[in-house]
């Protein structure tokens, strides 16, 4: 399985919709995807991951990647997680205190935090 | 004593392939199906980390994976080429929130940023993870070892 990329504009967020594998081959990809977004000004990011199957740690240093390019923005970056075996890593890795993770789309677009 | 080795070209699109027969090496050796996202991610960031030193230090060398069924346990070796770097253990899964969560350089262009999360992370996580791994660095190479309980699947039946 591949990674599969999608956005959406909600309100004034922007939710992207990631599924499949996050990994070392598959991570750039996401990268580009999220770098893109923040250079044409979408700096409130809601990154949907119900659907990934895998996520390593390249994954996560994209993510925090991404995080650090929206906060030079005064942006967000929310992720929607709610499976236990990616959750896990974000626990193990202490990462839980990074990012604010939500258990739907719709409460990560609610959330003013 | 049931063994499988695969080596392959230090390509990150090699590390998913080398993930899926890992896993399903486990599987047959009886490692329990709780256990398998956990030999699924060590596999993975292990040949990343693999990977990755060869891509700086010796592209053309193959990254090595040997995985062995033994009788009520399952190992997984990877090795590459290259020196281990410091030595890291699970304490330095210990990031720093605040300096992860500081806002990019605003004129950071479109490369990675640098040094996002430190070196040695993937083996922080793998130790993190798995609770039967050693790191070590030998003549040919850096070894890491994960080993988890497996059910004797192949042995005889009582009946």
């Amino acid at each position: 399985m591949d990674l599969s990329l999608s956005t959406r504009t909600e309100g004034d967020r922007t939710v992207v919709t990631v599924g499949g594998e996050i990994d070392v081959y598959t991570a750039p990809k996401l990268r580009e995807q999220l770098i893109d977004l923040v250079s044409s000004g979408n700096y409130d990011l809601v990154v949907d991951m119900e659907n990934v199957d895998f996520l390593d740690s390249t994954g996560l240093g994209v993510l925090v990647g991404g995080l650090k390019r929206v906060r030079a923005h005064e942006g967000s970056l929310r992720l929607v997680c709610t499976q236990e075996r990616i959750l896990k890593i974000f626990r193990i890795t202490g990462l839980t205190k990074v990012f604010p993770i939500h258990s739907s789309v719709d409460e990560a677009l609610k959330a003013t935090d | 004593m049931a063994t499988v080795e695969v080596s392959f070209t230090a390509l990150p699109a090699h590390v998913r392939t080398a993930r899926l027969v890992a896993l399903a090496v486990a599987r047959r050796a009886g490692v329990s199906d709780d256990l398998l996202d956990e030999v699924r991610l060590a596999v993975g960031e292990a040949c990343s980390r693999a990977v990755g030193v060869h891509q700086n230090k010796a592209q053309h060398a193959p990254v090595f994976m040997r995985l062995v069924d033994e009788q009520d346990r399952f190992t997984v070796e990877v090795v590459d080429v290259g020196p281990l770097e410091a030595a890291v253990t699970g304490a330095d899964l210990d990031l720093d929130a605040d300096a992860l969560a500081e806002p990019a350089p605003p004129d950071a262009g479109r490369d990675a940023l640098p040094d996002i999360l430190p070196p040695g992370f993937g083996l922080a996580v793998i130790s993190g993870l798995v609770e039967d791994v050693s790191v070590t660095s030998e003549i040919d190479g850096t070894h890491v070892r994960m080993t988890w309980p497996a059910s004797d699947v192949m042995a005889p039946t009582a009946d």
